[in-house]
């Protein structure tokens, strides 16, 4: 399955978010969306996921444009977890999660209940979303999503305001659901978490597409250096052993 | 939908609404109606039947609104009247008393509904095709604001002291001898508001997650706009039309409802609506049975009981977020 972004150019608040972007998203893979502030991630997603029209070019999903697709339809393929951990209503984490299952006007139970297992959320099921902590939250979040059964998980800094084992409890679910066949796309800032845990790095400039590939090559000094303007270098062997690599900078 | 807080308004309106229709200046004694004089069965079928009835209809529908808005605006705060289509409707009103059309029984809700019609028109132009939160709730209290101004001034130049006078009165509102009529015009209205408004409820669930989210979800803004347009203005339109202004109701009733239910938007809207009905019902035999000289002015009553709600609510609220 294929989720693709052709020639992609929008505005956002008079200025050019994006500039001829393309790229296809492979599903069973975990890809980052990378880039100094403003280059246009959050951008690139929202119309990743149809939230966004593009001025010129577009996006497809398996060929079709997504455009053309009824908003159910594309909500059942497409999940998209927005920064803000909003929840306006004091609403139990089990009602959270049953949101998802909105595209499909059903209850969904079986799905509700397999994702509430494997984010292990049994024992919050019927606690109130204000009583959750920012790594619960985050994680029921991302289960709100998953309850969807999306073929496609967009997730827009979902890291950012996790701690260090919180974050890689959550990376772990979203590796897992590429295992199981999904495609994940996030927005990610943490250029040490976008090397160890995606298997492609996207990075964006002022709006255009600087990098594409494997995280070693698209988050290279060169690259870091060129669009970050910052000396760094990697450290640790990522690919090889298996060791995680980290980022000094100088 | 039928959740238990459904229930148990259902069932407190089922009680009171009996005990209503006989509280009054005639008390009539339910086990022999004709022994509470002459003129009781008539007092009962003419006056407290419509009028208990039109209570029902306006607060289920202001009610509902409440709810609705509140779930759309994701705010606690937001009541159906702040957006410009009660002071419309009220304009509208006033507008056919400063021509005199009011002698004529349909002239005043006809007028009204106008005026509702066209706050609808000019929120819908203004914000529908955006579809945007922040612009629906700007374009609301722009028209809330120049409606209450066009009120204003037709007070200040009205014809003479006794159309000045009813129209002070009419907009302090009130369900004081009003007949089958009202009830005939309010039903259907109502009726249809709270359906539009019924059909915007799963809309209003995803929303609880932000409106990027929400369409995530398939929700299509622009529509969820429009159901809600639809539904305030002919539940709000509709009331303003057989009673005045009746403020408060859309916002208290949501407040006191939603611990009862799961909070979700969806799972509220039908139990405000019952919870509008009893909240009026309750309300205007309670300005029935007061022993003053003239009859308190519903409205009235309801803004005693609902600023200083909204008072404790605010300070609550400062509790709770500092």
């Amino acid at each position: 399955m294929m989720l693709g972004a052709h020639n992609l150019s929008l505005q956002r608040a008079g200025r050019h978010a994006l500039k001829d972007v393309s790229a296809e998203l492979r599903s069973g893979e975990v890809t980052a969306i990378c880039g100094p502030n403003g280059a246009g991630k959050s951008s690139l997603l929202l119309a990743l996921a149809g939230l966004l029209e593009a001025s010129v070019g577009g996006v497809s999903l398996d060929g079709n444009s997504l455009k053309a697709l009824h908003p159910r339809i594309r909500a059942q393929a497409i999940g998209y977890l927005p920064q803000s951990a909003e929840v306006a209503w004091d609403v139990a984490v089990e009602n959270i999660v049953r949101l998802g299952r909105l595209p499909y006007r059903d209850r969904g139970d079986t799905a509700v209940e397999a994702v509430i297992a494997a984010l292990d959320l049994e024992a919050l099921r019927g606690r109130p979303a204000s009583q959750l902590s920012g790594g619960e939250r985050a994680r029921v979040l991302l289960a709100r999503v998953l309850a969807g059964e999306p073929d496609w998980i967009l997730a827009d800094e979902p890291l950012a305001a996790l701690d260090l084992a919180h974050q890689l409890s959550l990376l772990k679910h979203l590796r897992s659901a590429a295992n199981n066949g999904a495609g994940v796309v996030l927005v990610l800032h943490d250029l040490s978490l976008a090397m160890n845990h995606a298997d492609r790095v996207l990075v964006l400039e002022e709006g255009s597409l600087a990098a594409d590939g494997p995280p070693q090559e698209a988050l290279s000094s060169g690259n870091i250096a060129k669009v970050w303007g910052v000396d760094a270098r990697w450290i640790g062997d990522a690919g090889k052993s298996g060791e995680p690599r980290a980022l000094i900078t100088s | 939908m039928l959740n238990r807080a459904s229930l148990i308004f259902a069932a407190l309106l089922a009680v009171a609404f009996p005990l209503s229709l006989l509280a009054g200046r005639v008390w009539i004694d339910p086990f022999d109606v004709a022994g509470s004089g002459a003129n009781a069965a008539l007092i009962l079928m003419e006056l407290r039947l419509p009028r208990g009835l039109l209570a029902v209809i306006i607060g289920g529908g202001l009610g509902a609104a409440g709810a609705a808005m509140q779930g759309y605006l994701r705010n606690p705060l937001a009541d159906p009247g702040l957006f410009g289509i009660a002071p419309m409707a009220a304009l509208g009103a006033v507008a056919s008393f400063w021509f005199g059309f009011s002698s004529n029984a349909w002239a005043l809700p006809l007028a009204a509904l106008t005026g509702a019609g066209l706050g609808m028109g000019m929120l819908a132009m203004i914000a529908g095709r955006a579809g945007g939160i922040a612009l629906f709730t700007l374009a609301g209290l722009m028209i809330a604001s120049l409606a209450g101004a066009l009120t204003a001034l037709a007070i200040t130049l009205s014809p003479n002291a006794f159309a000045m006078s009813e129209i002070v009165m009419w907009l302090n509102g009130a369900l004081t001898d009003r007949s089958w009529d009202e009830v005939t015009l309010a039903v259907p209205l109502v009726a249809a508001g709270v359906a539009f408004l019924m059909m915007a409820a799963r809309s209003l669930d995803a929303l609880t997650l932000g409106e990027d989210a929400a369409r995530s979800l398939g929700i299509n803004s622009g529509a969820l706009l429009w159901l809600l347009i639809a539904g305030i203005g002919l539940t709000v339109g509709a009331s303003v039309a057989v009673a005045g202004i009746i403020g408060f109701v859309g916002l208290i009733v949501p407040h006191l409802v939603r611990p009862l239910t799961d909070r979700l938007p969806s799972s509220l809207i039908l139990p405000s609506a019952l919870a509008g009905a009893l909240l009026v019902l309750i309300a205007d035999s309670i300005v029935r049975i007061l022993p003053l000289v003239t009859e308190l002015r519903l409205g009235i009553a309801l803004s005693l009981i609902g600023a200083p709600f909204f008072l404790w609510l605010l300070l609550k609220m400062r509790k709770t977020v500092l």
